[in-house]
Protein backbone atom coordinates (compact mmCIF):
# COMPACT_ATOMS: atom_id res chain seq x y z
CA UNK A 1 0.00 0.00 0.00
CA UNK A 2 1.36 3.36 -1.02
CA UNK A 3 2.00 6.15 1.46
CA UNK A 4 -1.08 8.39 1.72
CA UNK A 5 -0.45 12.12 1.44
CA UNK A 6 -2.73 13.85 3.95
CA UNK A 7 -5.35 16.01 2.29
CA UNK A 8 -4.22 15.35 -1.27
CA UNK A 9 -6.75 14.85 -4.04
CA UNK A 10 -9.04 17.87 -3.82
CA UNK A 11 -8.02 19.22 -7.23
CA UNK A 12 -7.87 15.88 -9.02
CA UNK A 13 -8.34 15.53 -12.72
CA UNK A 14 -10.69 13.11 -14.44
CA UNK A 15 -9.06 9.84 -15.28
CA UNK A 16 -9.13 8.65 -18.88
CA UNK A 17 -8.58 5.05 -20.02
CA UNK A 18 -6.41 6.37 -22.84
CA UNK A 19 -3.85 7.63 -20.29
CA UNK A 20 -1.04 5.18 -19.50
CA UNK A 21 -0.13 4.77 -15.81
CA UNK A 22 1.60 7.74 -14.17
CA UNK A 23 0.66 10.18 -16.97
CA UNK A 24 -1.44 13.34 -16.87
CA UNK A 25 -3.35 15.05 -19.63
CA UNK A 26 -2.13 18.29 -21.15
CA UNK A 27 -3.79 20.52 -23.73
CA UNK A 28 -0.65 22.40 -24.76
CA UNK A 29 2.47 20.88 -26.30
CA UNK A 30 5.51 20.86 -23.99
CA UNK A 31 9.04 20.61 -25.36
CA UNK A 32 11.78 18.22 -24.19
CA UNK A 33 15.08 19.01 -25.91
CA UNK A 34 18.64 18.64 -24.68
CA UNK A 35 19.96 21.73 -26.47
CA UNK A 36 19.16 24.58 -28.85
CA UNK A 37 16.66 23.99 -31.65
CA UNK A 38 18.46 23.32 -34.95
CA UNK A 39 17.19 25.19 -38.03
CA UNK A 40 17.34 23.12 -41.21
CA UNK A 41 16.96 24.56 -44.69
CA UNK A 42 14.59 22.46 -46.82
CA UNK A 43 17.03 22.72 -49.76
CA UNK A 44 19.64 20.96 -47.66
CA UNK A 45 17.35 18.54 -45.86
CA UNK A 46 17.86 14.82 -46.57
CA UNK A 47 16.43 11.69 -45.06
CA UNK A 48 18.53 8.57 -45.51
CA UNK A 49 18.66 4.93 -44.47
CA UNK A 50 21.92 2.99 -44.16
CA UNK A 51 21.71 -0.77 -43.79
CA UNK A 52 23.91 -3.12 -41.76
CA UNK A 53 25.72 -4.11 -44.97
CA UNK A 54 26.45 -0.53 -46.00
CA UNK A 55 23.63 -0.06 -48.50
CA UNK A 56 22.29 3.49 -48.59
CA UNK A 57 19.24 5.29 -49.86
CA UNK A 58 18.24 8.92 -49.35
CA UNK A 59 15.54 11.37 -50.31
CA UNK A 60 15.56 15.14 -50.84
CA UNK A 61 12.63 17.14 -49.46
CA UNK A 62 11.04 17.19 -52.92
CA UNK A 63 11.47 13.46 -53.44
CA UNK A 64 10.13 12.82 -49.96
CA UNK A 65 6.98 14.85 -50.60
CA UNK A 66 6.31 12.72 -53.71
CA UNK A 67 6.04 9.55 -51.58
CA UNK A 68 2.65 8.31 -50.36
CA UNK A 69 1.58 10.50 -47.45
CA UNK A 70 -0.59 9.22 -44.61
CA UNK A 71 -2.81 10.94 -42.05
CA UNK A 72 -2.11 9.76 -38.50
CA UNK A 73 -4.40 10.41 -35.53
CA UNK A 74 -2.80 9.26 -32.31
CA UNK A 75 -2.17 9.85 -28.62
CA UNK A 76 1.37 10.79 -27.54
CA UNK A 77 3.06 10.16 -24.19
CA UNK A 78 6.18 11.91 -22.86
CA UNK A 79 8.37 10.29 -20.20
CA UNK A 80 8.18 13.60 -18.28
CA UNK A 81 4.59 12.46 -17.60
CA UNK A 82 2.40 14.52 -19.90
CA UNK A 83 0.18 12.91 -22.50
CA UNK A 84 -1.67 14.58 -25.33
CA UNK A 85 -4.68 12.82 -26.80
CA UNK A 86 -6.01 12.87 -30.36
CA UNK A 87 -3.10 14.61 -32.06
CA UNK A 88 -3.14 14.71 -35.86
CA UNK A 89 -0.08 14.37 -38.06
CA UNK A 90 0.83 13.79 -41.71
CA UNK A 91 3.89 11.95 -42.87
CA UNK A 92 5.41 9.03 -44.73
CA UNK A 93 5.14 5.55 -43.23
CA UNK A 94 8.37 3.77 -42.34
CA UNK A 95 6.89 0.78 -44.20
CA UNK A 96 7.14 2.84 -47.39
CA UNK A 97 10.68 4.02 -46.63
CA UNK A 98 11.99 0.59 -45.59
CA UNK A 99 10.72 -0.95 -48.85
CA UNK A 100 13.68 0.75 -50.54
CA UNK A 101 16.29 -1.25 -48.64
CA UNK A 102 17.11 -4.89 -48.07
CA UNK A 103 18.00 -5.64 -44.50
CA UNK A 104 17.92 -8.39 -41.93
CA UNK A 105 18.85 -6.01 -39.11
CA UNK A 106 16.84 -6.10 -35.89
CA UNK A 107 17.45 -2.58 -34.57
CA UNK A 108 17.58 0.97 -35.88
CA UNK A 109 19.36 4.05 -34.59
CA UNK A 110 17.59 7.27 -35.55
CA UNK A 111 19.96 10.19 -36.17
CA UNK A 112 18.97 13.84 -36.02
CA UNK A 113 20.29 17.17 -37.18
CA UNK A 114 21.97 18.55 -34.07
CA UNK A 115 23.41 15.15 -33.11
CA UNK A 116 20.54 13.53 -31.19
CA UNK A 117 20.16 9.76 -31.50
CA UNK A 118 17.65 7.18 -30.27
CA UNK A 119 17.42 3.40 -30.69
CA UNK A 120 14.31 1.44 -31.65
CA UNK A 121 13.71 -2.24 -32.54
CA UNK A 122 13.20 -2.38 -36.30
CA UNK A 123 10.03 -4.47 -36.09
CA UNK A 124 8.47 -1.64 -34.03
CA UNK A 125 9.01 0.73 -36.93
CA UNK A 126 7.10 -1.53 -39.35
CA UNK A 127 3.46 -2.46 -39.92
CA UNK A 128 1.91 0.94 -39.51
CA UNK A 129 3.64 1.80 -36.23
CA UNK A 130 5.97 4.63 -37.31
CA UNK A 131 6.22 7.60 -39.66
CA UNK A 132 8.48 10.46 -40.63
CA UNK A 133 6.03 13.30 -39.97
CA UNK A 134 6.24 16.85 -41.29
CA UNK A 135 2.79 18.26 -40.45
CA UNK A 136 1.13 18.71 -37.08
CA UNK A 137 -2.46 19.86 -36.70
CA UNK A 138 -2.69 20.83 -40.37
CA UNK A 139 0.42 23.03 -40.33
CA UNK A 140 4.08 22.47 -41.20
CA UNK A 141 5.80 21.08 -38.10
CA UNK A 142 7.44 23.88 -36.02
CA UNK A 143 11.19 23.64 -35.53
CA UNK A 144 10.84 23.48 -31.75
CA UNK A 145 8.63 20.40 -32.14
CA UNK A 146 11.07 18.77 -34.55
CA UNK A 147 10.42 20.35 -37.96
CA UNK A 148 11.00 20.11 -40.83
CA UNK A 149 10.42 16.42 -40.02
CA UNK A 150 10.49 14.16 -36.99
CA UNK A 151 10.12 10.49 -36.38
CA UNK A 152 6.67 9.58 -35.02
CA UNK A 153 6.55 6.32 -33.04
CA UNK A 154 3.54 6.99 -30.84
CA UNK A 155 3.34 3.60 -29.13
CA UNK A 156 6.64 4.39 -27.35
CA UNK A 157 7.49 7.33 -25.05
CA UNK A 158 7.94 10.40 -27.17
CA UNK A 159 11.72 10.73 -26.79
CA UNK A 160 11.84 7.84 -29.29
CA UNK A 161 10.08 10.09 -31.84
CA UNK A 162 13.34 11.84 -32.73
CA UNK A 163 12.99 15.51 -33.66
CA UNK A 164 14.83 16.93 -36.71
CA UNK A 165 15.36 13.39 -37.96
CA UNK A 166 17.79 12.93 -40.86
CA UNK A 167 18.09 9.19 -41.10
CA UNK A 168 18.19 5.67 -39.74
CA UNK A 169 21.15 3.36 -39.33
CA UNK A 170 20.07 -0.29 -39.26
CA UNK A 171 21.97 -2.51 -36.81
CA UNK A 172 22.21 -6.19 -35.92
CA UNK A 173 22.61 -5.40 -32.23
CA UNK A 174 20.87 -2.88 -29.99
CA UNK A 175 22.85 0.17 -28.87
CA UNK A 176 21.79 3.04 -26.60
CA UNK A 177 21.01 6.43 -28.14
CA UNK A 178 21.32 9.80 -26.42
CA UNK A 179 18.74 9.66 -23.63
CA UNK A 180 19.27 5.92 -23.35
CA UNK A 181 22.87 6.72 -22.31
CA UNK A 182 21.58 9.37 -19.91
CA UNK A 183 19.18 7.44 -17.75
CA UNK A 184 16.23 6.46 -19.93
CA UNK A 185 15.05 2.97 -20.82
CA UNK A 186 16.29 1.13 -23.94
CA UNK A 187 12.72 0.36 -25.08
CA UNK A 188 10.24 2.87 -23.61
CA UNK A 189 6.75 1.31 -23.52
CA UNK A 190 4.44 3.81 -21.74
CA UNK A 191 1.88 1.14 -20.79
CA UNK A 192 4.44 -0.81 -18.73
CA UNK A 193 6.21 2.39 -17.60
CA UNK A 194 9.59 1.57 -19.15
CA UNK A 195 10.89 5.01 -18.17
CA UNK A 196 14.33 4.72 -16.60
CA UNK A 197 17.27 2.36 -16.22
CA UNK B 1 22.65 5.01 -11.82
CA UNK B 2 19.81 2.55 -11.62
CA UNK B 3 16.54 4.02 -10.46
CA UNK B 4 14.83 1.95 -7.83
CA UNK B 5 11.14 1.92 -6.92
CA UNK B 6 9.13 4.45 -4.98
CA UNK B 7 10.63 5.46 -1.65
CA UNK B 8 8.64 7.01 1.19
CA UNK B 9 9.64 10.56 2.10
CA UNK B 10 8.60 12.94 4.87
CA UNK B 11 8.28 16.69 4.63
CA UNK B 12 10.50 18.17 7.33
CA UNK B 13 10.32 21.84 6.40
CA UNK B 14 8.11 23.98 4.16
CA UNK B 15 8.88 27.69 3.84
CA UNK B 16 7.72 30.38 1.45
CA UNK B 17 10.27 31.40 -1.16
CA UNK B 18 8.23 33.86 -3.26
CA UNK B 19 4.52 34.79 -3.29
CA UNK B 20 3.89 31.70 -5.47
CA UNK B 21 6.68 29.27 -4.56
CA UNK B 22 7.72 27.25 -1.56
CA UNK B 23 10.89 25.45 -0.54
CA UNK B 24 10.30 21.92 0.67
CA UNK B 25 12.85 19.83 2.53
CA UNK B 26 12.17 16.13 2.26
CA UNK B 27 13.74 13.42 4.33
CA UNK B 28 14.20 10.31 2.19
CA UNK B 29 15.56 7.31 4.12
CA UNK B 30 18.07 5.54 1.90
CA UNK B 31 18.39 8.40 -0.60
CA UNK B 32 21.63 7.67 -2.52
CA UNK B 33 22.59 11.33 -2.96
CA UNK B 34 22.37 13.24 -6.23
CA UNK B 35 24.39 15.31 -8.66
CA UNK B 36 23.67 19.00 -9.15
CA UNK B 37 20.97 19.40 -11.81
CA UNK B 38 19.14 16.10 -11.40
CA UNK B 39 15.42 15.78 -10.80
CA UNK B 40 13.04 13.53 -8.92
CA UNK B 41 9.56 12.12 -9.48
CA UNK B 42 7.06 12.90 -6.72
CA UNK B 43 4.03 10.66 -6.20
CA UNK B 44 1.03 11.73 -4.16
CA UNK B 45 -1.68 9.28 -3.11
CA UNK B 46 -5.12 10.33 -1.87
CA UNK B 47 -6.96 8.42 0.84
CA UNK B 48 -9.10 6.65 -1.77
CA UNK B 49 -6.02 5.48 -3.70
CA UNK B 50 -6.07 8.14 -6.42
CA UNK B 51 -2.50 9.02 -7.46
CA UNK B 52 -0.69 11.76 -9.35
CA UNK B 53 2.99 11.98 -10.29
CA UNK B 54 5.09 14.95 -11.37
CA UNK B 55 8.80 15.63 -11.91
CA UNK B 56 10.64 18.36 -9.99
CA UNK B 57 14.21 19.58 -10.16
CA UNK B 58 16.28 19.18 -7.01
CA UNK B 59 17.83 22.35 -5.55
CA UNK B 60 20.24 20.44 -3.32
CA UNK B 61 23.08 18.14 -4.30
CA UNK B 62 25.52 15.67 -2.80
CA UNK B 63 25.22 12.90 -0.23
CA UNK B 64 22.74 12.86 2.62
CA UNK B 65 19.14 11.79 3.00
CA UNK B 66 17.52 15.22 2.81
CA UNK B 67 16.64 16.85 -0.50
CA UNK B 68 15.34 20.33 -1.27
CA UNK B 69 12.70 21.15 -3.86
CA UNK B 70 11.43 24.60 -4.78
CA UNK B 71 7.91 24.29 -6.16
CA UNK B 72 6.24 27.15 -8.04
CA UNK B 73 2.45 27.02 -8.12
CA UNK B 74 0.79 26.53 -11.49
CA UNK B 75 -2.61 28.22 -10.93
CA UNK B 76 -4.77 25.51 -12.54
CA UNK B 77 -2.39 22.72 -11.58
CA UNK B 78 -3.22 19.64 -9.61
CA UNK B 79 -0.03 18.81 -7.72
CA UNK B 80 1.80 22.13 -7.34
CA UNK B 81 -1.03 23.89 -5.42
CA UNK B 82 -0.98 21.03 -2.92
CA UNK B 83 2.79 21.26 -2.48
CA UNK B 84 2.78 25.07 -2.26
CA UNK B 85 -0.32 25.62 -0.09
CA UNK B 86 -1.39 22.47 1.67
CA UNK B 87 1.49 20.21 2.57
CA UNK B 88 2.89 20.56 6.11
CA UNK B 89 5.94 19.29 7.96
CA UNK B 90 5.27 15.69 8.96
CA UNK B 91 3.23 14.89 5.84
CA UNK B 92 4.32 11.97 3.71
CA UNK B 93 4.72 11.39 0.01
CA UNK B 94 6.84 9.20 -2.26
CA UNK B 95 9.86 9.89 -4.43
CA UNK B 96 11.69 8.10 -7.23
CA UNK B 97 15.16 9.12 -8.27
CA UNK B 98 17.55 10.75 -8.67
CA UNK B 99 16.79 11.06 -12.39
CA UNK B 100 18.61 12.46 -15.41
CA UNK B 101 22.23 12.18 -16.48
CA UNK B 102 22.70 15.04 -18.94
CA UNK B 103 21.60 18.33 -17.40
CA UNK B 104 24.13 17.75 -14.64
CA UNK B 105 27.23 19.59 -13.42
CA UNK B 106 30.07 17.85 -11.63
CA UNK B 107 33.23 19.54 -10.35
CA UNK B 108 36.51 19.05 -12.13
CA UNK B 109 35.88 20.43 -15.62
CA UNK B 110 38.22 23.10 -16.95
CA UNK B 111 35.60 25.11 -18.86
CA UNK B 112 33.92 28.11 -17.27
CA UNK B 113 30.25 27.55 -16.48
CA UNK B 114 27.44 29.82 -17.59
CA UNK B 115 24.09 29.34 -15.91
CA UNK B 116 21.01 31.08 -17.31
CA UNK B 117 17.67 30.79 -15.47
CA UNK B 118 14.18 32.03 -16.18
CA UNK B 119 11.78 32.07 -13.21
CA UNK B 120 11.63 28.77 -11.34
CA UNK B 121 14.24 27.42 -13.78
CA UNK B 122 16.71 28.54 -11.12
CA UNK B 123 16.20 25.34 -9.07
CA UNK B 124 18.64 22.92 -10.78
CA UNK B 125 21.04 25.82 -11.38
CA UNK B 126 20.97 26.65 -7.64
CA UNK B 127 22.22 23.12 -7.02
CA UNK B 128 25.08 23.86 -9.43
CA UNK B 129 25.89 27.18 -7.71
CA UNK B 130 26.02 25.38 -4.38
CA UNK B 131 28.14 22.53 -5.76
CA UNK B 132 30.57 24.92 -7.46
CA UNK B 133 30.85 27.10 -4.36
CA UNK B 134 31.60 24.10 -2.16
CA UNK B 135 34.16 22.84 -4.71
CA UNK B 136 35.96 26.20 -4.77
CA UNK B 137 34.94 26.70 -8.40
CA UNK B 138 32.62 29.68 -7.87
CA UNK B 139 34.85 32.19 -9.70
CA UNK B 140 34.45 30.18 -12.92
CA UNK B 141 30.66 30.28 -12.63
CA UNK B 142 28.41 33.04 -13.91
CA UNK B 143 24.66 33.15 -13.44
CA UNK B 144 22.17 35.26 -15.36
CA UNK B 145 18.78 35.10 -13.64
CA UNK B 146 15.70 36.54 -15.33
CA UNK B 147 12.70 37.19 -13.07
CA UNK B 148 9.59 39.36 -13.30
CA UNK B 149 10.57 41.29 -10.18
CA UNK B 150 12.89 40.90 -7.20
CA UNK B 151 10.17 39.33 -5.06
CA UNK B 152 9.67 36.59 -7.67
CA UNK B 153 13.28 35.44 -7.32
CA UNK B 154 13.61 32.08 -5.57
CA UNK B 155 16.87 31.92 -3.54
CA UNK B 156 17.34 35.71 -3.78
CA UNK B 157 19.32 36.09 -0.55
CA UNK B 158 21.41 32.95 -0.96
CA UNK B 159 22.36 33.96 -4.50
CA UNK B 160 23.37 37.43 -3.37
CA UNK B 161 25.60 35.80 -0.77
CA UNK B 162 27.08 33.34 -3.27
CA UNK B 163 28.03 36.36 -5.39
CA UNK B 164 29.43 38.48 -2.55
CA UNK B 165 31.21 35.82 -0.51
CA UNK B 166 31.81 33.05 -3.01
CA UNK B 167 32.63 34.94 -6.17
CA UNK B 168 29.87 33.62 -8.43
CA UNK B 169 29.30 36.20 -11.18
CA UNK B 170 25.63 37.12 -10.72
CA UNK B 171 23.57 39.23 -13.12
CA UNK B 172 19.90 39.95 -12.48
CA UNK B 173 17.47 40.68 -15.28
CA UNK B 174 14.06 42.06 -14.31
CA UNK B 175 11.38 41.66 -16.96
CA UNK B 176 8.51 43.62 -15.33
CA UNK B 177 9.65 45.68 -12.36
CA UNK B 178 13.08 46.48 -10.94
CA UNK B 179 13.81 46.95 -7.25
CA UNK B 180 14.38 50.45 -5.84
CA UNK B 181 17.73 51.87 -6.81
CA UNK B 182 18.10 49.64 -9.88
CA UNK B 183 19.85 51.56 -12.63
CA UNK B 184 19.77 48.96 -15.39
CA UNK B 185 17.11 48.36 -18.00
CA UNK B 186 13.93 46.38 -17.44
CA UNK B 187 12.88 43.85 -20.07
CA UNK B 188 13.47 40.38 -21.42
CA UNK B 189 16.90 38.90 -21.97
CA UNK B 190 18.22 40.07 -25.33
CA UNK B 191 21.52 39.93 -27.23
CA UNK B 192 22.93 42.97 -25.40
CA UNK B 193 22.22 41.40 -22.02
CA UNK B 194 23.81 38.14 -23.12
CA UNK B 195 26.91 39.85 -24.50
CA UNK B 196 27.41 41.74 -21.25
CA UNK B 197 26.59 38.99 -18.76
CA UNK B 198 27.81 35.81 -20.36
CA UNK B 199 31.32 34.34 -20.78
CA UNK B 200 32.51 35.21 -24.28
CA UNK B 201 32.78 32.44 -26.92
CA UNK B 202 36.60 32.50 -26.78
CA UNK B 203 36.46 31.19 -23.20
CA UNK B 204 34.52 28.14 -24.43
CA UNK B 205 31.98 28.10 -21.60
CA UNK B 206 29.53 25.28 -21.03
CA UNK B 207 25.94 26.52 -20.71
CA UNK B 208 23.06 25.30 -18.61
CA UNK B 209 19.82 27.07 -19.55
CA UNK B 210 16.59 26.31 -17.66
CA UNK B 211 13.19 27.95 -17.67
CA UNK B 212 9.85 28.13 -19.47
CA UNK B 213 9.92 26.82 -23.05
CA UNK B 214 9.68 30.26 -24.69
CA UNK B 215 12.50 31.67 -22.54
CA UNK B 216 14.83 28.74 -23.21
CA UNK B 217 14.09 28.72 -26.95
CA UNK B 218 14.85 32.43 -27.16
CA UNK B 219 18.03 32.33 -25.08
CA UNK B 220 19.44 29.20 -26.75
CA UNK B 221 18.82 30.62 -30.23
CA UNK B 222 20.45 33.91 -29.23
CA UNK B 223 23.52 32.13 -27.81
CA UNK B 224 23.98 30.22 -31.06
CA UNK B 225 23.62 33.54 -32.91
CA UNK B 226 26.37 35.04 -30.73
CA UNK B 227 28.75 32.27 -31.75
CA UNK B 228 28.41 29.68 -29.00
CA UNK B 229 28.38 26.11 -30.39
CA UNK B 230 25.09 24.22 -29.89
CA UNK B 231 26.97 21.26 -28.45
CA UNK B 232 28.03 23.37 -25.44
CA UNK B 233 24.49 24.51 -24.62
CA UNK B 234 22.46 22.18 -22.40
CA UNK B 235 18.81 23.05 -21.93
CA UNK B 236 15.88 22.09 -19.80
CA UNK B 237 12.43 23.45 -20.66
CA UNK B 238 9.10 23.34 -18.86
CA UNK B 239 5.55 24.20 -19.84
CA UNK B 240 3.85 24.25 -23.21
CA UNK B 241 4.70 25.85 -26.50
Amino acid sequence: MAVVSRGFGARRRESDPRLPPGQYLTEDFPVLSAGPTPRIDLDEWRFGIRTETGGEVSWTWEEFQALPIEDVDTDIHCVTRWSKLGTSWRGVSLDTLLESVESEAEYAMAHSYGGYTTNIPLDELREGQAWVAFEFDGEPLDAEHGGPARLLVPHLYFWKSAKWVRGLTLMDDDEPGFWEQNGYNMHGDPWTEERYW
Amino acid sequence: MTVGGWQPARVIEAVGATPSARLLHLQVPGWPGNDAGQHVDIRLTAEDGYQAVRSYSIGSYGPGETIELAVDEIPDGEVSPYLVRDVLPGDELEVKGPLGGYFVWRPGGAAPVQLIAGGSGIVPLMAMVRAATDAGAAPSVRLLYSVRSAEDAIYRDELAQAATDGGVGLTWRYTRAAPDGWTGHVGRVDDDVLRAAVWEPGREPIFFVCGPTGFVEHVADALVGLGHPSARIRTERFGGA
